[in-house]
C-alpha cells in the first residue's frame, strides 16, 4: 500500500518543510558557541541574573569585556520579586555568579535568606552613600541606580477639561478626581507595590483607610504597569480614559509628541516612592572576583551615564550628567517616601493580604 | 386514493443535472422500483421525494397535495437506507419505537407495536439487543420495522438490500415483498439490482442519466425493453440486430416485425431438434446446466445453455432451439 | 497475540516519552511540592492542610470553579453551532475561517490581553458595555481562547456522523430540533464532554486572562499559586493549591477518558457535505458573529499597529528591525521572530517525536486501562501551573547530568511538554482508525514490525503527523506561560519581545509591540492555514 501525496497537499508540505529546514539552518548558524553556563573558563565569563527591565546597551558591556576580558551573560529572571525568590529557591546551586536588580522592597529577603556574599566595594561614589542599605545587608548589596515611582498626570486632558491636575496623594481621593486614577496592583507589579509603600510611608497605619477612600473614589487596579499605562492612561499607547496613573518620574519625556519639545504629562513629585536597585555577588558564585569587578564597573561613569537612556533610571552617582530631556522633564523627587527594607520584608505578606482585602470584592 | 405523483421534476447540483424532467407515479398500495445504474440520479430522485433535496423545477405531490415547501419530517413518509442507519445509542426496541415516541404514543402502545413489528420482520425477542450486535440482515429488518412503525403514507427504500450478501439478499427480497404486501404499504424502491426490483416491486421505472427511460408494470418493462441498454440492464444477456436478428426472427417469429432483439442466456438451448445450427466455442459446467458460447450460423457468437450431460465439446457442431418467451424485441439502436 | 519481543519493543518505545515526562515535568513539579511539604526540611503536612482552611483559599477555589464552569458552558454553546457550520457545510472561504478560529488558541495572552482590554476599556469601542475588570470580561476572554477547542473537537465528531442517519430520523417524522436532540446530540456527546473537560482544564488553569481581565479583583487557583510563589514565597500555600489542582484535573481527565472509551475512531472517508440552505441562515449568522468576536481583538491590534501617536502608516512595521525607542529591546524584534521560529522548530520536532511514540502506544488495540492512564498522564502538563513547572525546573535541573537551567534547550523542552498532549490527541485517533487486520495482513505477507509501521501506519498517519507538527509549531510560537517563568537569555522569543515592548513607555514601543503582535498572529495563522490544508479531522481536537 502506497499513498501518494495529493497535488492539493504537496505545496503545503513543501512550504512547511522549507520553513522548518530554513529555520533549522538559520538556528545552526547562529546558536553555535552560545551555550549557557560558565563551565569552559569560569574566570572569563560572568553570568548575571537580572530583572526583565535589563536593557543595557551592548557597547557598554563590550567596554567591560575590553577592560577585563570577561564576557557578561545576562539572564533576565522576571520582575524584582521573581528574581529574588528564584535566587532564594536556588541558593544551594546558584543560577548565576551575581545579581543586579534586587530593589529595596526585596533586599531584606535576599539578605535574610543568605543568598549573597559580602563585597565592600571601594568604587562607590560619595553621592551614592545615601542609597546604601542600612543594617545587616549593607555589605552584601551595592546600590547602582534608583528610580522614583510617582503618580503621572495627563496635562493635556486636565487642560481640556478645565480642571486643575491633582498634586498630592490626598487629592486622588477627592470627588473632583473620581474615577480618574489607575494603578497597577501591589501584588502583581513592582511599581504597584512601590505606590502602596508610598502610601504606607505617607499615612502610617492610616494607609488602610486611605486605600478604602481611594477605592471608593473609583480607582482602577490593573495587573501590570503596561495595562495601566498603555490601556487605561489617556496619554498611553491605547488612549484610555484615566488621566492619572502610577508610573515613574522618568516617564514624562516619552510623551513628547513628534516634532514638539514639551511632554504632555508630568509626574507628581509629592507622591513618589524611591526604588533603589542593588547589585551583589551570589554565594556559591563560580566567578566572585569577576562579579566584584562588574559591580565596580557598574559604579563607573560609563555605566552610570548610560543608565537613564537605556534603563530609565537615575544613576547613584549624582555627579553624572543627566540627558537634557531628563534634566528638564524627568526630575527625581526632592522628598520621596521610603520604608525601611527590613520593615518591608517583615510586613510584606500581611500588608499585601490586607491590601488585597481592601481592593477586591 | 392517489399516491405519489412526481411531475417534470429536475434537481441540479451546480451545473450538473442529477434528475432531468422526471415524471413518476406511485399509486397508493403499490410498490414501485426505480432501477438504474449508480450515478443515474435515482437516489437523488428519492431524496427529492423525501424532501432532502430541493428541486430546481417540477412538482412532488402526494394524494393530490403538493409537497413543495413541506419539510421532510412533515411529509409522513419513512426512509430506509442501504445500511439501515440504526441509532447506535438506542437498542433495537427503542429504534423501532423512535417514530412512535416522536408522536407521543403511550408506552403500552409502543411496546405492543414494537412486538408486532419484530414479529412482522421475524426478529421476535430482539428488542433489548443493541444494533452493534446485529448481523447485516438483522439490521435491515430492524430498519424496515422502524420505517413501518407509524404506517407511513409512503415508504422510501434506498437500495435496502444491496449491502447484503447474495443468498441473504434473495431471501430478504422475498420477505420484503411479503412484509410490504402484508402491511399494505405504498413504497418507492431505488436499486441498481434488477433481481431486487423484480422480487420486491410491482411496477418499475428504469432510469438513466437523470431521465426515466421506461416505466410500467414489471411485465411490460420486461417484455418490451425501451432499448438495448435497458434490455442489458434488465438482465438480458445480449442484444442482436442486423442480419443476425433478421435470421433469428425468420426462425423464431416469422410474423413479427422487429429488427433488433434482446436475448436471455436461456433463450437459446442446445437441442438436437432445434432449427439452428452452431459450433461450440466455449463450455462451462454449472450445477444446473452447461453454459456455452456458440457461433450460431448466420447470427454470430451468442450465449446459450445446454442440459447437463449434453456433448458440447469445443468445436463440436450442435443444433439449437429458441424459446421465444425469453427474447424481447427492442427498437433498433441508432 | 503479543509476543515477548514486541512487548519489549513497546516498553522501550514507552520508556523514552515517559522518561522525558518524568524528568521534565514530574520531577520539577515534585521538587516544588516537596519544598512546600517539607518547609524547613521536616515533613509538615499539617501546614498544608491549614492552608486549605484559609477563607481566601475557599474564595479562590470557588471563583476558579465557577468561572471555569461558566466559560466552559458558554464556549460549548458558542462553539457547537460553529462546529456545525465549519464541518457540516461547504462554502467558499470555509478553510480560511477554520484556520482563523484556531488562531486565538495559539496566541499568547500578553498579546491578546492588551488587545482585548483596548476593546472593552471604557474608552474602547465596547466600553459602553461596562465589562472592563468584571468577571464577565474574564469569562468572555476565556471563551475567546478556548472556543476553537470546542469547534475542532465537536466538529471532528460531527464529521464522523453519517448525515443519512439524521435524514432517516427526519423522514420518520422528527423535526430538525428533534433530530438534533435524539440523534445528533447523543452522537456528539462524547465529543462535547471531551471538549468540555479540556476547556474546563484550560480555564481553571488560566493565568494571564484572569490577571489582565480581572484587574486583580479576582483570583483563581493558578494566579494564587503565582502570587504565593513569586511574591510571597509561600511555598507551602502554593504546594497545597498545586496538589488540589492536580487532584481536580486528574479526576477530570479520568472522567473524560471514560467517555472517550466509547468513542468511535475517526472516520477517514471524506463525505460530500452540502452547501448551506436558507434553513442554515441562523447557524451561519451565529458563526459569522463568533468569527467577528474572535477577530475583533485581532482587528484592534491591526488598527493599533498602524498608528503611532496621531499619525498612521507602516512605520511600526519598519521599526521592527530596530531595538525600539531608547533601546527598549536587547535585540531587534525581527531577531525575536527568528529566535521564535528556531525555538518553535526544535520544540515541535521534540513534541512530534515524543508525541508520536505516545500516540502509537495509546492507539494499540486492546490497550485498555494502561493506555488510558498513559494518555491521561501526558495530558497533565496542560493542567499544572506553569509557575510551578518553571520554578521547579530551576530548583531540580541544576546539577549534572541535568544541568539544563542555562541550556538553550530548556525553553524548547518546556514548550514541547506543553505541545505534547496536542500531538498525542491529533495523531492518536488517526492511528487508532487503522484496522489492526491490515497490520496482521502485512505481517503475514512477511513485513517485520518496523516495516508494518512504515507501510501500514505511516501512509495513514503522515498527514496527521505533519499537521501535529505544524500545530505544535504554532503553539510553540505563541507560548508564553512556561517560557516566561524560565530564564530568558539573550535570544528572546517574539512573545517575550512583545512583552518587553509593552512594558516600556513610548508611542514607538507600543506601536512596535502591536506590529510585532500582528506579525506573530499572522505567522501563526499562516501555519494553521497550511496545516488546515492537510485536512486532519483530529487536529486541534481533544
Amino acid at each position: 500500500m502506497r499513498t501518494r501525496l495529493s497535488t492539493r497537499v504537496r505545496p503545503c508540505v513543501v512550504a512547511l518543510s522549507t520553513l522548518m529546514v530554513a529555520t533549522f539552518v538559520a538556528g545552526c548558524g547562529q546558536s553555535g558557541g552560545s551555550s549557557g553556563g560558565s563551565s569552559a573558563d569560569d574566570s572569563k565569563t560572568l553570568v548575571v541574573a537580572t530583572h526583565d527591565s535589563w536593557a543595557m546597551s551592548g557597547d557598554v558591556l563590550a567596554a567591560f569585556r575590553k577592560k577585563t576580558g570577561i564576557t557578561v551573560k545576562v539572564q533576565p529572571q522576571g520582575d524584582a520579586g521573581q528574581l529574588t525568590n528564584k535566587l532564594v529557591l536556588t541558593k544551594d546551586s546558584p543560577l548565576a555568579d551575581g545579581v543586579y536588580g534586587i530593589d529595596n522592597t526585596f533586599a531584606s529577603r535576599a539578605v535574610d535568606e543568605g543568598v549573597l556574599s559580602p563585597y565592600a566595594t571601594t568604587a562607590l561614589p560619595r553621592s551614592a552613600a545615601a542609597f546604601r542599605l542600612q543594617g545587616d545587608g549593607a555589605d552584601q548589596l551595592t546600590p547602582v541606580d534608583y528610580s522614583d515611582v510617582c503618580v503621572n498626570v495627563d496635562d493635556t486632558w486636565f487642560a481640556a477639561k478645565g480642571i486643575p491636575a491633582p498634586r498630592t496623594l490626598d487629592d486622588l481621593t477627592k470627588p473632583a478626581y473620581k474615577g480618574l486614577f489607575v494603578t497597577p496592583g501591589a501584588t502583581t507589579s513592582s511599581p504597584g507595590l512601590a505606590f502602596l509603600l508610598a502610601t504606607i510611608a505617607a499615612k502610617g497605619d492610616g494607609w488602610r483607610d486611605y486605600w478604602t477612600r481611594l477605592m471608593a473614589n473609583g480607582t482602577k487596579i490593573t495587573s501590570g504597569w503596561s495595562d495601566a499605562y498603555e490601556v487605561d492612561f489617556t496619554a498611553g499607547g491605547g488612549k484610555g480614559d484615566r488621566p492619572a496613573v502610577t508610573s515613574y518620574s522618568s516617564s514624562p519625556p516619552f510623551t513628547i509628541p513628534e516634532g514638539k519639545t514639551q511632554p504632555t504629562t508630568h509626574a507628581l513629585l509629592d507622591t513618589c516612592f524611591r526604588q533603589v536597585e542593588y547589585a551583589g555577588v551570589l554565594k556559591g558564585s563560580k566567578n566572585p572576583t569577576g562579579m566584584q569587578e562588574f559591580i565596580d564597573f557598574m559604579l563607573g561613569r560609563q555605566f552610570q551615564a548610560a543608565l537613564p537612556d537605556n534603563m530609565y533610571v537615575y544613576p547613584v552617582d549624582t555627579s553624572v550628567r543627566l540627558p537634557e530631556s531628563w534634566a528638564k522633564f524627568a526630575k527625581a523627587s526632592p522628598k520621596p517616601y521610603s520604608v525601611a527594607p527590613s520593615e518591608v520584608t517583615r510586613n510584606r505578606t500581611e500588608w499585601l493580604r490586607e491590601w488585597r482585602d481592601i481592593t477586591s470584592q | 386514493m392517489k399516491g405519489l405523483e412526481v411531475g417534470d421534476l429536475t434537481v441540479q447540483f451546480g451545473s450538473t443535472v442529477a434528475v432531468d424532467h422526471v415524471d413518476l407515479e406511485v399509486p397508493a398500495g403499490s410498490v414501485v422500483a426505480v432501477l438504474g445504474p449508480s450515478g443515474c440520479g435515482k437516489s437523488t430522485l428519492l431524496r427529492a421525494v423525501a424532501g432532502l433535496e430541493v428541486p430546481a423545477s417540477g412538482s412532488v405531490a402526494y394524494d393530490g397535495h403538493s409537497l413543495a415547501g413541506v419539510p421532510t419530517h412533515k411529509r409522513g413518509f419513512a426512509l430506509m437506507f442501504q445500511d439501515g442507519q440504526l441509532f447506535e445509542h438506542l437498542d433495537v426496541g427503542a429504534n423501532i419505537a423512535y417514530p412512535l415516541r416522536l408522536r407521543h404514543r403511550s408506552r403500552a402502545v409502543q411496546g405492543q407495536r414494537v412486538a408486532e413489528l419484530l414479529d412482522l420482520v421475524g426478529l421476535q425477542g430482539y428488542g433489548d439487543r443493541t444494533p452493534a450486535t446485529l448481523s447485516g440482515g438483522e439490521r435491515q429488518r430492524v430498519a424496515l420495522a422502524r420505517a413501518l412503525a407509524v404506517d407511513p403514507r409512503l415508504l422510501l427504500l434506498d437500495e435496502p438490500l444491496s449491502a447484503l450478501d447474495r443468498g441473504l439478499r434473495e431471501r430478504l427480497a422475498g420477505d420484503l415483498h411479503d412484509i410490504l404486501r402484508r402491511a399494505g404499504a405504498t413504497a418507492m424502491l431505488v436499486t441498481h439490482d434488477h433481481e431486487e426490483a423484480f422480487a420486491v416491486a410491482d411496477r418499475m421505472a428504469v432510469m438513466r442519466d437523470g431521465r426515466i427511460v421506461q416505466g410500467g408494470t414489471l411485465d411490460e418493462v420486461w417484455r418490451r425493453p425501451a432499448d438495448g441498454w435497458t434490455a442489458r440492464f434488465l438482465g438480458y444477456a445480449t442484444v442482436l440486430s442486423g442480419e443476425g436478428a433478421r435470421r433469428l426472427r425468420q426462425l423464431a417469429a416469422p410474423s413479427a416485425t422487429w429488427e433488433s432483439v434482446a436475448l436471455r442466456r436461456s433463450a437459446l438451448r442446445v437441442d438436437a431438434a432445434g432449427p439452428l445450427t452452431a459450433r461450440v466455442q466455449e463450455a462451462r459446467v454449472t450445477p444446473d446446466q452447461i453454459r456455452v458460447q456458440l457461433d450460431v450460423d448466420g447470427a454470430g457468437s451468442l450465449p446459450a445453455v445446454a442440459d447437463p450431460g449434453t456433448d458440447v465439446r469445443v468445436g463440436a457442431s450442435v443444433r439449437v432451439s429458441i424459446d421465444t418467451s425469453r427474447i424481447a424485441p427492442v427498437p433498433v439502436e441508432r | 497475540m503479543t509476543s515477548l519481543r514486541s512487548r519489549a519493543g513497546t516498553a522501550a518505545l514507552a520508556a523514552v516519552p515517559l522518561l522525558a515526562l518524568a524528568v521534565f515535568f514530574l520531577y520539577p513539579v515534585g521538587g516544588m511540592l516537596a519544598r512546600g511539604f517539607w518547609p524547613e526540611g521536616s515533613f509538615a503536612p499539617g501546614r498544608v492542610l491549614e492552608v486549605l482552611a484559609r477563607p481566601r483559599v475557599h474564595r479562590v477555589l470557588w471563583f476558579t470553579l465557577w468561572s471555569a464552569a461558566a466559560a466552559t458552558a458558554v464556549a460549548i454553546v458558542t462553539g457547537v453551532p460553529v462546529a456545525f457550520a465549519l464541518h457540516r457545510l461547504r462554502f467558499p472561504g470555509r478553510d480560511l475561517v477554520r484556520a482563523l478560529v484556531v488562531v486565538p488558541f495559539v496566541l499568547p495572552t500578553v498579546v491578546v490581553g492588551v488587545a482585548f482590554r483596548q476593546l472593552i476599556a471604557p474608552s474602547g469601542p465596547l466600553g459602553r458595555l461596562g465589562l472592563d475588570g468584571t468577571a464577565t470580561a474574564i469569562v468572555a476572554a476565556l471563551v475567546f481562547f478556548n472556543v476553537s477547542v470546542v469547534v475542532r473537537t465537536v466538529g471532528s465528531f460531527w464529521e464522523a456522523i453519517d448525515p443519512r442517519r439524521e435524514e432517516a430520523a427526519a423522514a420518520l417524522g422528527a423535526s430538525p430540533a428533534q433530530v438534533f436532540r435524539t440523534v445528533t446530540l447523543p452522537a456528539l456527546l462524547p465529543g462535547i464532554v471531551s471538549a468540555a473537560s479540556v476547556v474546563f482544564l484550560f480555564c481553571a488553569t488560566s493565568f494571564g486572562v484572569v490577571l489582565t481581565m480581572g484587574g486583580l479583583r479576582y483570583a483563581n487557583v493558578e494566579t494564587e499559586i503565582y502570587l504565593l510563589t513569586t511574591q510571597e514565597l509561600d511555598l507551602t500555600g502554593a504546594a497545597a493549591l498545586s496538589v488540589l489542582q492536580v487532584l481536580v484535573i486528574s479526576a477530570l481527565l479520568a472522567l473524560s477518558a471514560r467517555v472517550r472509551r466509547s468513542v468511535v475512531p475517526v472516520d477517514r472517508t471524506t463525505k460530500r457535505v452540502p452547501r448551506p440552505r436558507r434553513a442554515h441562515l441562523p447557524v451561519l449568522a451565529w458563526t459569522a458573529a463568533v468569527v467577528v468576536f474572535l477577530m475583533a481583538p485581532l482587528a484592534s491590534l491591526v488598527v493599533a499597529s498602524l498608528r503611532r501617536g496621531e499619525s498612521w502608516g507602516l512605520q511600526n512595521y519598519r521599526a521592527l528591525g530596530t531595538t525600539g525607542e531608547r533601546n527598549a529591546l536587547l535585540v531587534p524584534a525581527t531577531q525575536g521572530l527568528a529566535n521564535s521560529l528556531q525555538v518553535a522548530l526544535v520544540a515541535s520536532l521534540l513534541a512530534l517525536s515524543l508525541g508520536a511514540a505516545v500516540a502509537f502506544l495509546v492507539s494499540r488495540p486492546g490497550g485498555g486501562r494502561p493506555t488510558a492512564v498513559l494518555d491521561g498522564l501526558f495530558m497533565l502538563p496542560l493542567g499544572v501551573s506553569a509557575v510551578t513547572v518553571g520554578f521547579g525546573f530551576l530548583i531540580t535541573l541544576d546539577r549534572p547530568p541535568l544541568d539544563l537551567r542555562t541550556s538553550p534547550m530548556l525553553i524548547p523542552i518546556a514548550q514541547a511538554m506543553v505541545a505534547l498532549p496536542l500531538v498525542v490527541r491529533t495523531v492518536g485517533p488517526v492511528l487508532r482508525s487503522v484496522d489492526d487486520r491490515q497490520r496482521q495482513a502485512a505481517s503475514s505477507l512477511g513485513a517485520g514490525p518496523l516495516r508494518v509501521l512504515l507501510t501500514v501506519d505511516l501512509p495513514v498517519a503522515w498527514r496527521s503527523l505533519l499537521a501535529a507538527a505544524g500545530f505544535a509549531f504554532a503553539v510553540s510560537l505563541g507560548e508564553f506561560g512556561a517560557t516566561s517563568f524560565l530564564a530568558r537569555d539573550d535570544r528572546p522569543t517574539l512573545p517575550v519581545v512583545i512583552y518587553r515592548l509593552i512594558g516600556h513607555p513610548g508611542a514607538e514601543n507600543f506601536g512596535m509591540a502591536m506590529a510585532a503582535s500582528v506579525v506573530l498572529a499572522a505567522t501563526t495563522a499562516a501555519v494553521m492555514f497550511a496545516v488546515q490544508r492537510l485536512r486532519v479531522g483530529s487536529m486541534g481536537a481533544f
